[in-house]
C-alpha cells in the first residue's frame, strides 16, 4: 500500500541551514548535509531544500550543495527556492535533485509549468503554493505570504494540475508557524478536486496534527520544520503512532 | 569491475552514480556501444517521457545496442518500461526484451504515484536478503502489467510489477538508489550478480 510521506522541510541560505537547529549529536548542525543524513537515517521518507539566497553567485553554491546531499543520502529529495526557468531546473536535477519546487515564478509565468513537465516529466516537476483565506476566500500569495494575488487557491490548483505538475505543495499561511494545525478543510478540497499528490504544509505542532492532515485533510504527505529541528517530535515516535492509528506509514 | 550508465539524456544519473559510489564501485556515464558492451555491468536509468526517451536512444542507436547485450542490464524506471514490448506514453515502441505493453494508471488512483510502497512475490536473486513487502521508492505515471516475467509486484489499484526478469535483464520500476537500505542492497545484489555471460548470447 502506498504510505503517506513525512516530509522534513530545511530552509537553506547561503550553503547553510537557518533557524535553530538541535540536533546536538552533529558535528556540525548548520551543514545541510550533516542534518540531511540524521534524517534520512531516523525514517523520513523525503526531504525539501528551500533556498533563500537571492543572489546568482549563491545559487552556484545551491549547485554544489544539491550535489553534496545526493552523494550522501538514500531518500528522494526536492529543492526549491528562486527557481525561474527550465534552465534552472535543469541544472538542479543534473545536480542530482529528484524533484524541483516552483512557486513564485508559476504565477508570474504559468507557461514555466507546461514547459518543465513536458521537458522532465510531471513526476519531478513540484508546485508549491502560499495561500492566506481572507474573508473566508483562500487567496494564492507571493514571496513568502507577503504579497497578495488575485488568484483563487482552488482555482489556480486546478490550473497548476492541467498544465502538468505532478503534485502540489500547499502551505496555509494562516496556520503557518502557529503550531494549531494543518489547514485540513482546504486540504480535504484540494485533494478530492485533483487527481495528484498534495503535500501538506504550515501548523504542525503535535503527532494529532499529522494524523489529522491525512485523515481529515486527505493529504498525502506532511511537510514540517520547526517540530523536526527542535527535536519537538521525534520522527520515529510520530510514524509509530500513525500506525498505531491505522494510517498507512513506512516503519 | 567496470559498470556503465547509459547515459542518453536521461534526468537524473548523478543519483545512481553516487549510489554505485557508495557501494564501493565506480561507475561511468556513456552512450557510446562499444564502451557500454565492454561493461559487465550495465545500469539504463530513465527518469522523463518515452517517446522523447525512446528517440534519444534511436539517435545514439542505442536501441539496438540494448537487447543484444549479454552481460547483466538493470533498467530502473523509465528504463524498465522502455525494455517492454511498448508504452501507451507516446504510443511508443520498446525494446521488446520484456513482452509486456506498459499502461497508464487509471484515474481511479492518485497518477503520478509518488512516495513508499511495497513489495512482494519476490522472484529474483536481484532480491536475496529482502523481505517480502519492504518498503521502495516509487513515482511514476505508467505501469507494466503482471506478466510472465514479473518478479516483484506491488498494489496501487491494480497488482502490477514492480520488477521484470528475463535471462540477464533486470528491470525494476523503483528507484533502488533511493530506497534506502533496502534500495542499497537490490543495488548491491545487481551489482553482484554472478552471470555466465555466454549462456545469454541472443
Amino acid at each position: 500500500m502506498l504510505t503517506k510521506r513525512i516530509v522534513p522541510c530545511l530552509d537553506i541560505k547561503d550553503g547553510r541551514t537557518v533557524k535553530g537547529i538541535n540536533f546536538i549529536d552533529l558535528k556540525d548542525a548548520g551543514d545541510p548535509v550533516e542534518l540531511a543524513k540524521a534524517y534520512a537515517d531516523t525514517g523520513a521518507d523525503e526531504l525539501v531544500f528551500l533556498d533563500i539566497s537571492a543572489t546568482e553567485e549563491k545559487r552556484k553554491t545551491l549547485l554544489d550543495l544539491v550535489m553534496r546531499v545526493a552523494a550522501s543520502i538514500d531518500i528522494p529529495f526536492t529543492v526549491g527556492g528562486g527557481i525561474s526557468s527550465v534552465s534552472d531546473i535543469d541544472a538542479l536535477l543534473h545536480a542530482g535533485a529528484d524533484k524541483v519546487s516552483i512557486n513564485s515564478s508559476a504565477v508570474k509565468n504559468p507557461l514555466l509549468i507546461d514547459e518543465a513537465s513536458a521537458k522532465f516529466g510531471a513526476q519531478c516537476i513540484t508546485v508549491a503554493i502560499d495561500a492566506k483565506q481572507i474573508d473566508g476566500e483562500w487567496m494564492v500569495h507571493l514571496v513568502g505570504g507577503k504579497v497578495p494575488t488575485s488568484l483563487n487557491l482552488f482555482e489556480w490548483a486546478s490550473e497548476v494540475e492541467q498544465r502538468g505538475a505532478g503534485e502540489i505543495l500547499f502551505t496555509s499561511m494562516n496556520h503557518d508557524g502557529t503550531k494549531a494545525g494543518f489547514a485540513n478543510e482546504a486540504l480535504e478540497i484540494l485533494s478530492e478536486m485533483l487527481n495528484i499528490p498534495i503535500i501538506a504544509s504550515g501548523g504542525a505542532g503535535t503527532v494529532q496534527h499529522f494524523a489529522d492532515a491525512f485523515v481529515k485533510g486527505k493529504a498525502d504527505a506532511a511537510l514540517a520544520a520547526s517540530v523536526f529541528h527542535y527535536k519537538e517530535i521525534e520522527i520515529q515516535d510520530l510514524k509509530k503512532e500513525l500506525q498505531n492509528q491505522g494510517i498507512p506509514i513506512r516503519i | 569491475m567496470k559498470i556503465a550508465i547509459v547515459n542518453y539524456g536521461a534526468g537524473n544519473i548523478q543519483s545512481l552514480k553516487f549510489a554505485v559510489q557508495r557501494l564501493g564501485y565506480e561507475a561511468y556515464l556513456s552512450h557510446d556501444a562499444a564502451e557500454i558492451k565492454a561493461a559487465d555491468k550495465v545500469i539504463f536509468p530513465g527518469v522523463g517521457q518515452a517517446s522523447s526517451a525512446m528517440k534519444m536512444l534511436k539517435k545514439t542507436k542505442l536501441d539496438t545496442v540494448i537487447p543484444t547485450l549479454t552481460q547483466p542490464v538493470l533498467g530502473i524506471c523509465l528504463g524498465m518500461q522502455l525494455m517492454c514490448h511498448s508504452s501507451e506514453e507516446g504510443s511508443t515502441q520498446g525494446l521488446g526484451i520484456f513482452d509486456v505493453d506498459v499502461h497508464r494508471f487509471e484515474n481511479s488512483v492518485k497518477v503520478p504515484q509518488i512516495g513508499w510502497n511495497q513489495i512482494a512475490n519476490l522472484k529474483s536473486t536481484l532480491f536475496a536478503g529482502i523481505k517480502e513487502k519492504e518498503y521502495i521508492y516509487l513515482v511514476h505515471s505508467y505501469y507494466a502489467p503482471l506478466c510472465k516475467e514479473t518478479v516483484a509486484t506491488t498494489q496501487y489499484g491494480l497488482t502490477y510489477s514492480t520488477a521484470l526478469q528475463k535471462d540477464n535483464f533486470y528491470g525494476t520500476q523503483f528507484h533502488p538508489e533511493k530506497s534506502s537500505k533496502a534500495g542499497t542492497q537490490i543495488l548491491k545484489n545487481f551489482l553482484e550478480l554472478k552471470l555466465e555471460t555466454n549462456n545469454f548470447k541472443r
